[in-house]
């Protein structure tokens, strides 16, 4: 059994809130008194977020509470956001709202790669959060942040309407710190598509692919006992090198995928 | 199926036993020494005997099948029988009405079992589930193919021996949380860091989908119409813009015209029925909610029934008056909900949803201050309910019965009802007999839309909704405008209820097994410490109940331990999608949304 | 004819339309009716159910009162007069935790003997349920339910998972939120207590009774209980009175008002109580 120590628990932490704690637009050192790009970035900025078309897209019970969210009570027509289109070309903002399960994961893939840049990623609840109440699930992915970049959490079981629409506010802070100059999507190679998951005998993300294989042919010998008499994979405890291998490929990974603040 | 009249195996046919005198063979033990009745069949007189109850005995409802895998059970041998797989089949009368008759099939592994398909459509997707999750093949089934998985997994997932990923102990609450509970991230516990497990020497590079076939690519090819066209087969989903959740539907169309519809579902199967058998009988509650969530109150009720039919405990007169109040405003909720919807599928974006679902904040708002959350009350316990109604609660609550929302139905009504358009769209689309609609397993608004009065309130009263005057208003057309229209009928006879009932409240306990401890509303059968966790006796029980959707059934077998041995839904939703296909045949791909729309799924009770 | 039905439901907008018209162009909307101005920016919006239509929220400059009952994630209680958590790392609401999510770490002093005490205490919030089932089943009211749900982040691990800090709030911020049931669990708490000292003396007064028959009257001055019942009683009866005169003031000078104060009140002492908690994860954060 793994355990997180505390320390590195709370560093990580730290870590993660101080790109947000220095506050504002982060203005390149050449550009500094470029007073044109920060006049722009904040136009620019400002009609991104008070324009920000959600897809209309609901995966399970938060469904509900978005659809309460866009109803008479919360209104989202207030952040510009009233217009939900159902067709991920013409939306800005996809709220992952639910269950993300295998079966649909391949298909949310596929909507993330048709949205046009700039695009943002809301996950709404628990579940697309980590996993949910439903986490254990054989058929439950752990997490919408497993296959596609998200910007911001709203966990809750489900976040009530207003949890939602400070999630959203949080979004367009974060939209605010964006620079024109910086943005990922104008530059060279951005935009590449995520690789589609494939519904295997499990679902398997085509980046994984070796690290899997390693697991089920090569070295089988290594693991010895951790095939059950099923047949089947069973949970082990691996092998600390192979683990830090793994963390180490995640954390890059995390780190690829962000955008920058 | 040929009736054979000599039987190898003479000291198991005991004709005393019910049925043998019409069906000499079929029933070849009983076991009432459970909450329930249960008849054993032989399996190869399943089909005789399933047809003589359709047409002799009148039991023309198959309500629900299921299977129980005993291969780790501890308790007592069920009738003498030993075989690993028990598929369970739970017949109702729609005539008659009154309870169920129970049998059973024990077949060991790798033996199939006839398919029930022939005599009542209805078992089509309820098999097709058995098969996915158990691996019990049905022989004679037209289309075998996984239903809540996906074509190509690995394993069947509700075999006691199988285990997933993240899979911990058999059962919670598990040792690691405490006294040593530090924190471990499940991704931890796998190399790919996800939710995954693959079959020991499984190459993912030279994976290959299966291709799977699907009845509707066979679909036949007419050619009506002057021109000669050629039919295309057309993908709905799963991510489509009506707003039922991810649901997909494969259709064989000509021109506009559908000739073939196959529903695809399992893109929101998240395990309950694992999770559940994990979980104490307690724990289970809150998962209930999020079966159907609009009506978590309804599904709290049914799941505390069935509890409590194993448990064979009372509840308080108020808790009983409690439960009727908030199971009757779930159903406004939901058929507000559900007419707001299906115009919503017929194109009419926005307006008329907005106005339906206008009055369900003010019902939630009353959810939240009993029960602490708008959609997922976890409100009701075995025994009764968690708390107490706050002060005032039955004055408001009498407002939005006697006042509110009566006048919320009439504007809905006016706004609606009239509408030439609607009209025009709903009237005689999406027919169906009442007679196709039973033995499609159909039940709910939609079989009292045809004419059939079936009613569970009214046919097998639970609760205390005998003591209520209420119809059950029916039309006689079938079509989208009728389901649309008795949804408000409906939703006006819920609101005489709720008026009889909020009259006739009366004080007192609202659980009987509350402890009194520090006034919190513990709910159990507790008494102190260790409360959280008992054990019902050994046994079986199923409990339905009139959901706004449908019968809505939990199916639990106890072996005495704190965790459900068995925990199957027999979900409305899913089991009225048996419906889709038939109903859709022949009209336009416009209005396959709206008969979908006016099933009123919902895709959590669904996939489950 | 065709098409008065359409008309009909047109109608009905209409009117709707009108009456919403109607309502916003008087002087003080009757939006605002029961509502709760707490500072400039921010008002505590509560629609009586006997209001018409549907009041819009404009959220992060008004908000809708939340009942007392409401959940949102659990939190750990911190007794500010004994001066630590009320958790005794009992274990049983990660016993009773459907989706699991609690971790407990129970704590151990010097010699590695387990005392009543978390040394650490993990909720995943991104599995959490918000069932209360931990808050339902606690026998010391160390876990109640949180109504703060501002809770969105922009990296979930390890954010998500909230550890002892993050979760513990004082005891005040707990009765402000949950003003019935804190009151309810005080008055059993009193009454329990009560109890148990009144054991203790009649325990106490039977033991010198014993030893006032033992020693036969050897010696006069066995040391009395400090304080006699009776007297006792009349002091209870003091300290009743004095609550109950302080109570008057209160709510003697605001008659019809006084549930709006109190509810301002409430709503002043939780938004401050909830300043408190973000500080302090701020701080820790920093
Ligand atoms: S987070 Fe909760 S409410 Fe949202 S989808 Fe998951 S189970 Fe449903
Ligand atoms: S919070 Fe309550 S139930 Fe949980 S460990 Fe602490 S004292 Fe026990
Ligand atoms: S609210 Fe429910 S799910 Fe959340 S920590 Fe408490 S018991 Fe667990």
């Amino acid at each position: 059994m793994t355990t997180t120590p505390v320390a590195q628990f709370s560093d990580l932490k730290r870590e993660q809130l101080n790109r947000y704690l220095h506050d504002r637009i982060q203005v390149p050192e050449e550009l500094q008194a470029n007073v044109m790009v920060t006049t722009l970035d904040k136009i620019y900025n400002w009609s991104r977020k008070s324009s920000m078309w959600p897809l209309l897209f609901g995966l399970a019970c938060c469904a509900i509470e978005m659809i309460a969210t866009a109803a008479s009570r919360y209104d989202l027509a207030r952040f510009g956001m009233e217009v939900m289109r159902p067709s991920p070309r013409q939306s800005d903002l996809m709220i992952v709202s639910g269950t993300v399960t295998k079966k649909m994961v391949p298909a949310i893939v596929r909507i993330y790669n048709q949205m046009a840049e700039p695009r943002y990623v809301l996950s709404m609840g628990a579940c697309a959060t980590g996993g949910g109440p439903f986490k254990e699930g054989y058929t439950v992915v752990s997490g919408i942040d497993k296959y596609i970049p998200v910007d911001v959490y709203v966990p809750g079981c489900p976040p009530t309407p207003e949890a939602l629409l400070y999630g959203l506010i949080k979004l367009h802070e974060k939209v605010e710190r964006q620079s024109i100059t910086t943005v990922p999507w104008y530059r060279k190679g951005a935009s590449e598509a995520v690789p589609v998951p494939i519904l295997g005998p499990d679902i398997f993300d085509p980046r994984k692919v070796q690290i899997i294989k390693e697991y089920t042919l090569g070295s089988t010998a290594a693991t010895g006992g951790a095939v059950a008499a099923t047949g089947r994979l069973q949970p082990q405890p691996i092998p600390e090198d192979v683990k830090a291998r793994i963390r180490a490929a995640q954390a890059k990974y995390r780190a690829m995928k962000k955008q920058p603040a | 199926m040929s009736e054979a009249t000599t039987v190898a195996e003479a000291p198991t046919i005991d004709s005393a036993l019910p049925f043998n005198d019409a069906v000499p063979g079929a029933v070849i033990g009983v076991w009432a020494e459970e909450t329930d009745k249960a008849y054993f069949v032989a399996p190869d007189k399943l089909l005789p005997l399933l047809t003589h109850l359709r047409d002799r005995e009148q039991y023309d409802l198959l309500s629900s099948v299921t299977c129980v895998d005993y291969s780790a059970y501890k308790g007592k041998l069920r009738a003498g029988i030993s075989e690993r797989f028990d598929v369970v089949y739970h017949l109702y009368s729609t005539k008659k009405g009154g309870g169920p008759i129970r049998l059973h099939v024990r077949v060991p592994e790798n033996e199939t079992v006839p398919s029930a398909t022939g005599v009542y459509p209805g078992a089509n997707l309820q098999e097709r589930e058995v098969y996915d999750l158990f691996g019990i093949k049905f022989e004679g089934h037209p289309n075998l193919r996984r239903v809540l998985t996906w074509e190509g997994f690995h394993g069947h997932p509700l075999r006691k021996d199988w285990k997933e990923a993240y899979y911990e102990e058999d059962a919670k609450p598990f040792k690691s949380r405490h006294p040593g509970g530090h924190y471990q991230w499940h991704e931890d516990k796998l190399p790919w860091g996800d939710n995954n497990t693959y079959p020991q020497g499984w190459d993912p590079d030279s994976w290959k989908e299966p291709v799977t076939y699907v009845p509707v690519s066979q679909a036949p090819y007419h050619g009506y119409g002057e021109l000669d066209t050629q039919s295309i087969v057309i993908n709905l989903g799963p991510h489509h813009p009506s707003t039922h959740g991810v649901f997909r539907m494969l259709t064989r169309v000509e021109g506009e015209t559908i000739l073939a519809l196959e529903p695809e579902m399992g893109y929101l199967h998240r395990n309950h029925e694992k999770i559940g058998e994990r979980n104490t009988w307690l724990m289970n509650m809150p998962f209930t909610d999020r079966l159907d969530y609009i009506n978590s109150m309804s599904n709290n009720l049914g799941y505390a029934l069935a509890v409590e039919k194993l448990l064979d405990i009372e509840v308080p007169e108020r808790a009983q008056y409690i439960r009727v109040i908030m199971a009757e405003f779930t159903r406004i909720i939901n058929h507000t909900w559900s007419i707001g919807f299906i115009l919503n599928d017929l194109g009419a974006l926005q307006t008329p949803a907005l106005y339906a679902i206008e009055e369900r904040e003010m019902i939630l708002d009353l959810f939240e201050e009993v029960s602490g959350s708008r959609m997922m009350c976890n409100y009701m316990r075995f025994g009764g309910v968690v708390r107490d109604l706050t002060p005032g609660w039955v004055d408001r609550a009498k407002y939005l019965a006697y006042d509110r929302l009566p006048r919320a139905l009439d504007q809905l009504d006016e706004l609606l009802s009239g509408n030439e358009i609607i009209k025009a769209r709903g009237r005689g689309v999406g027919y169906l007999s009442a007679e196709d609609l039973i033995a499609l397993s159909v039940t709910g608004p939609m079989l009292r839309a045809a004419g059939v009065p079936y009613d569970i309130r009214k046919v097998e009263p639970y609760c205390i909704y005998d003591r209520f005057d209420f119809d059950v208003p029916t039309l006689p057309e079938s079509d989208i405008y009728a389901r649309y229209y008795i949804r408000l009928l409906e939703a006006r006879e819920s609101l005489k209820i709720l008026q009889q009932a909020l009259r006739d409240i009366p004080p007192g306990e609202v659980n009987a097994y509350a402890s009194a401890t520090l006034g919190q509303g513990f709910g159990t059968i507790m008494g102190g410490k260790g409360g959280y966790t008992f054990r019902p006796k050994e046994g079986e029980a199923y409990a339905r109940i009139e959901a706004p959707k449908g019968e809505l059934g939990f199916f639990v077998v106890s072996d005495n331990k704190p965790n459900p041995y068995r925990y199957h839904v027999r979900s409305p939703s899913f089991i009225n999608l048996n419906a889709l296909g038939p109903m859709s045949v022949g009209y336009k791909v416009a209005d396959a949304i709206v008969i979908l729309g006016a099933i009123d799924i919902v895709l959590g009770e669904v996939d489950r | 004819m065709f098409g008065t039905g359409l008309l009909k439901g047109l109608g009905v907008t209409l009117k709707h339309f009108t009456e919403t018209f109607i309502d916003d162009r008087r002087k003080e909307p009757s939006r605002y009716e029961g509502s709760i101005q707490v500072d400039e920016r921010r008002r505590i919006i509560h629609q009586p159910i006997s209001q018409e239509g549907l009041l819009t929220i404009q959220y992060p400059e008004e908000r809708r009162l939340l009942p007392e009952r409401f959940r949102y994630i659990p939190m750990l209680i911190w007794d500010t007069e004994a001066g630590e958590d009320r958790c005794t790392a009992c274990g049983i609401c990660a016993k009773v935790c459907p989706p699991q999510c609690i971790w407990i770490v129970r704590d151990s002093d010097e010699s590695g003997k387990p005392i009543t005490r978390p040394a650490e205490f993990y909720i995943d919030v991104a599995v959490c349920m918000s069932c209360s089932f931990c808050a339902e089943f606690c026998p010391f009211d160390a876990i109640k339910m949180n109504h703060d749900y501002e809770l969105a982040v922009y990296d979930r691990y390890p954010q998500l998972v909230y550890d002892k800090e993050e979760l513990t709030v004082p005891i005040e911020y707990y009765a402000a939120l949950w003003p019935t049931q804190y009151a309810a669990e005080e008055a059993q708490r009193a009454k329990q207590k009560e109890e148990e000292r009144r054991r203790e003396e009649e325990k106490k007064k039977a033991a010198e009774a014993k030893a006032q028959a033992q020693t036969a009257g050897g010696e006069s001055g066995v040391a009395k209980p400090k304080r006699s019942k009776e007297e006792l009683e009349v002091l209870k009866a003091q300290a009743a009175a004095k609550a109950a005169a302080r109570k008057g003031e209160e709510g003697g000078a605001e008659t019809e008002d006084a549930e709006a104060a109190k509810r301002a009140r409430l709503e002043e002492l939780k938004r401050k109580a909830a300043e408190k908690a973000a500080q302090r994860k701020k701080e820790s954060g920093e």
